[in-house]
């Protein structure tokens, strides 16, 4: 039997694995760009997917989570919050790579990463 | 002749260096999803919640009074942390504004619109903007009793900036108003946790305004403060980036 944290868990693995895949593969910076994105989603999902367990609910307490029997009845609050920092870092990340693309072509009217070969030797 | 035949050895051979680094990316994959698969199958879920995370949920609704655990962890427990991711995203907004700023067309440069925008978009923004600030503002506000918080909300503040811009590419944000929004919050922020300091039990100390009751707005001491200021910091950090990348010129 596979548990839905399992499942969310593989999803996020192979959103991985197709990140790096497109990062590996793609020659147009703005596609690496994205795939660095999906790669970062399944790096966060996996992280959810870690502090899920079954049968319990949302780090919330109200009237259907007293405080006294928290203990019993949420899931691991601390994977969320690292994600919630992962994700506006992430954001920022992406914000980065997005403006040094638009100043790569704006100087070499490309977007193509085979022509930039400052760097090769 | 012999042009023909280089070029096309020429074409061979990046073809074939082609395939090879394909070849190179598909083996690397694999290694890594073995490692992957490893993790998964001996994966087994924890039935009980670990020491720290105990240690929260214990103690969250006593100490911290949030009813979002979540956002007790965030602002309080790890409030230094966030301080920390805050000037990370300041540095990426400066960074993006910085490199940015020498493509960036003087205010009063006459631009033209590439695409007509359509009545649908201008009047739907108009409809919209204003009730997607108020979310932005209602999701910040009510960070430490629903799931959300300030990083939440200064996104869907930005969310509507962004509607705002497709709505209208030409339309100026002021980056002033922008950066004086960004470094007061993020003073004040940074002032309240001083005053943790000097008045209550620490850095980012949220008992420096009384606790309340559990799930009331006015509850958990500072934190609704805290996360309305972060709120407003990323919404204009945000703002600044999406006002930046609209602006470069387009060459």
């Amino acid at each position: 039997m596979i548990s839905l944290a399992q499942m969310a868990m593989a999803a996020g693995f192979i959103l991985i694995l197709i990140g790096f895949y497109g990062a590996l593969t793609q020659r147009n910076l703005l596609r690496m760009i994205v795939a660095f994105t999906i790669a970062d989603t399944g790096v966060n999902i996996v992280l959810v997917a870690v502090g899920h367990m079954r049968g319990r609910t949302a780090p919330i307490l109200d009237v259907a989570v007293p405080a006294a029997d928290a203990v019993a009845r949420v899931i691991d609050p601390v994977p969320q919050a690292l994600v919630l920092t992962a994700i506006v870092i992430g954001l920022g990340v992406t914000a980065l790579m997005l403006a040094y693309a638009l100043k790569l072509h704006a100087r070499k009217h490309t977007l193509d990463i085979a022509k930039m070969t400052e760097l090769k030797w | 002749m012999v042009a023909p035949i280089s070029t096309l050895t020429t074409r061979q051979t990046t073809r074939q260096t082609h395939m090879i680094k394909r070849a190179i990316a598909l083996l690397l994959l694999f290694a890594v999803g073995t490692l992957f698969a490893s993790l998964l199958l001996g994966y087994v879920p924890d039935s009980e919640l670990n020491h720290t995370a105990r240690y929260y949920a214990e103690r969250t609704a006593g100490d911290v009074g949030a009813a979002n655990i979540v956002t007790a962890i965030v602002v309080t427990y790890r409030g230094l942390d966030t301080l920390g991711e805050v000037t990370v995203l300041f540095i990426s907004a400066a960074i993006v504004g910085l490199v940015l700023a020498q493509d960036r067309l003087p205010s009063d440069a006459p631009r033209q619109p590439r695409v007509p925008v359509s009545e649908l978009l201008s009047t739907g923004s108009r409809a919209l903007t204003p009730l997607i600030l108020l979310l932005g503002v209602y999701v910040f506000v009510n960070g430490h009793l629903t799931p959300g918080g300030g990083f939440q909300g200064g996104a869907i503040v930005a969310s509507g900036m962004l509607l705002l811009l497709l709505a209208d590419p030409l339309k100026q944000f002021s980056h002033q108003l922008i950066s004086v929004l960004e470094s007061l919050s993020g003073l004040l922020f940074v002032g309240i946790g001083v005053l943790g300091v000097l008045l209550a039990g620490g850095f980012l100390d949220n008992r420096l305004l009384p606790i309340g009751t559990l799930g009331e707005l006015f509850s958990a001491g500072v934190i609704p403060v805290i996360y309305s200021l972060i709120g407003l910091k990323v919404g204009a950090e945000f703002s600044s980036m999406l006002a930046s990348l609209s602006e470069t010129e387009e060459t």
